[in-house]
């Protein structure tokens, strides 16, 4: 994992650089600086409330933050920079970047009202303006990628959670993202469904997308994750393979973590 | 063991619904008080079947009809918009929604009728001095006059059952389109507002089914609808029951009509939430 060490000429596909966010007088997130190389898997763990998902969040743009900068592909994110100033981009701009992000959910967030395939064909038809017929044949293959092309008529309400959660995969595939986000995609399900979405997610990491996925399944951040990211408090505690981080964390904390996540588990 | 063989053996009895047989009994008791109490009393219904397909009954009714569609087309057009504006983060837009709201459901509806008719008193004429100005005696007609008072009025009840129809949408749903890339319009029109509707058409086909009756209140200031040429006929005949009877009769069909039109509606924007018969 030599593209890890930030000196290559290669654009980081993220690029977080001192990233803050108060929540009223609560520091959610603070100096959180990582860098996420083109095809690179990098797993977030920490406990509750160390500021995951509202990492996440900030980089897909649903959460703004207060200090600090992203970086998405080489573009700023969420700011126009004028001479020493930054000025704030409108909700058409702000939509236009979020298209290189895909997010999938803890809670799937699947359209209700939609069948499977209409989950998938909506956002490229409506926000990519591209036409139905052909973005209907990408569309099945994605669902055939995941494992679901029988399930194509069917409503999410139809569907079991593993399933919903890989109809979210495929959905947010859909659009062609640089950069596919996870918000413990697992978590809801009941542990025999776990399997198979971790299994379209480790093809899809071997299919070379760039992965940033927060988890509480430390298996597959060791198989997976050609990094792991340990997050307490707001902050990055600290980084490295998932072998070194597991194996011989260097910080209290990670230690104290991963003894009870185990213990736990 | 001998138990559990035996058993599969037996037959399953139905559950015996004696409240329901109660019930029908009851009611058909009612129903039979009620058409004998009609059928002796002093209708002539003979002169009310006469009067059903009256020219001018049918044209009334085609008033109403018509009336009630513009005034609820106003009505979701301008509730729309106020749920929109509600729900945004613009201030000032909000509290526009709110003061609307707030106005036009605090003034009685008849109030209403009668000062858009009467218009004239305050503003003689309307327009842009110079440019363009009418006499307003002639543009508010009972008919324009009655679209604005309803209208305006059902506008204010609309918005805030879309609001809460919106309310009902789950906040994941707004982030998921947003993530998708979706700009706030596409977001609402695609995603949150077709599942709004599934909350939102129920109380909305009350709404148009009270608003069909409310439009023979304007008939107060002279506009033409079916309760107002029944009342034209029982002047000149002083069959007054049976011409009452009769706009009675057209309002329950249109009112029917319009229920089996929320049934559709309900079944359409109730798919995947495994309620309204869906598949
Ligand atoms: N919208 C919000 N308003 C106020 N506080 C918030 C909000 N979202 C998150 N927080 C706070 O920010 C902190 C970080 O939350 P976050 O959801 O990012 O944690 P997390 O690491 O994802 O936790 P978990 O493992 O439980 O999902 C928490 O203390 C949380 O209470
Ligand atoms: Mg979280």
């Amino acid at each position: 994992m030599t593209r890890t060490d930030g000196t290559s000429s290669v654009t980081p596909v993220v690029s977080a650089v001192k990233v803050g966010k108060k929540f009223g007088g609560h520091q959610a997130l603070a100096d959180v600086t990582m860098d996420v190389m083109p095809g690179e898997v990098v797993c977030i763990i920490g406990p509750s409330g160390s500021g995951k998902t509202t990492f996440l969040r900030c980089i897909n743009q649903l959460e703004s933050f207060d200090s600090g900068g992203l970086w998405l592909d080489g573009e700023l994110l969420g700011y126009r920079r004028v001479g020493e100033a930054l000025h704030p981009l409108s909700d058409k701009e702000i939509a236009r970047q979020r298209r290189k992000t895909g997010m999938v959910f803890q809670r799937f967030n699947l359209f209700p009202h939609m069948t499977a395939l209409e989950n998938v064909t909506e956002a490229p038809v409506q926000v990519l303006r591209r036409r139905r017929d052909e973005v209907h044949d990408a569309a099945m293959l994605l669902l055939d990628r995941v494992g679901l092309a029988h399930k194509a008529g069917a409503y999410p309400s139809e569907l079991s959670g593993g399933q919903q959660q890989r109809i979210a995969i495929a959905r947010a595939l859909a659009m062609q993202p640089k950069l596919m986000l996870f918000d413990e995609p697992t978590s809801a399900l009941d542990p025999e469904l776990v399997g198979e979405v971790l299994a379209v997610m480790r093809d899809l990491a071997a299919s070379g997308m760039t992965m940033i996925v927060v988890t509480h399944e430390l298996g597959f951040a060791r198989e997976v994750g050609d990094r792991v990211v340990f997050m307490d408090q707001g902050r990055v505690v600290e980084t490295g393979t998932a072998t070194e981080l597991m194996n011989d964390p260097k910080e209290a904390r990670t230690r104290n973590f991963l003894k009870t996540a185990f213990t736990r588990g | 063991m001998a138990e559990e063989l035996d058993i599969a053996r037996l037959r399953h009895v139905r559950r015996p619904h004696f409240g329901r047989i109660a019930a029908i009994v009851a009611i058909l008791f009612v129903a039979f008080l009620l058409v004998r109490a009609f059928a002796h009393g002093k209708i002539d219904w003979a002169t009310t079947w006469e009067f059903l397909f009256w020219p001018t009954i049918l044209w009334g009714l085609f008033n109403t009809v018509w009336m009630s569609f513009v005034c609820m087309a106003v009505g979701i057009a301008i509730g729309l918009a106020c749920a929109v504006a509600h729900a945004s983060t613009n201030p000032v837009l909000k509290g526009a929604a709110i003061f609307y709201a707030w106005f036009f459901r605090g003034a009685p509806v008849i109030l209403q009728l009668l000062i858009w008719f009467n218009l004239a008193l305050v503003f003689p004429t309307l327009g842009i001095p110079g440019l363009f100005e009418f006499k307003t005696v002639v543009v508010i007609t009972p008919a324009v006059a009655t679209i604005l008072s309803l209208g305006l009025n059902e506008g204010a009840y609309v918005s805030e059952i879309i609001r809460s129809g919106m309310l009902g949408v789950d906040r994941g749903q707004y982030e998921a389109a947003k993530a998708m890339g979706m700009t706030n319009g596409t977001a609402l029109r695609r995603i949150i507002l077709p599942q709004a509707m599934r909350i939102v058409v129920p109380p909305l086909g009350n709404e148009f089914i009270g608003l069909v009756k409310m439009t023979a209140l304007a008939s107060i200031i002279g506009f033409g609808d079916v309760v107002r040429s029944a009342q034209d006929i029982y002047y000149s005949n002083a069959k007054v029951i049976e011409l009452l009877m009769v706009p009675t009769f057209w309002f329950l069909v249109v009112v029917t009509v319009l229920t089996l039109g929320q049934r559709v509606l309900e079944r359409r924007f109730g798919r995947g939430f495994g309620t309204g018969g869906a598949r």
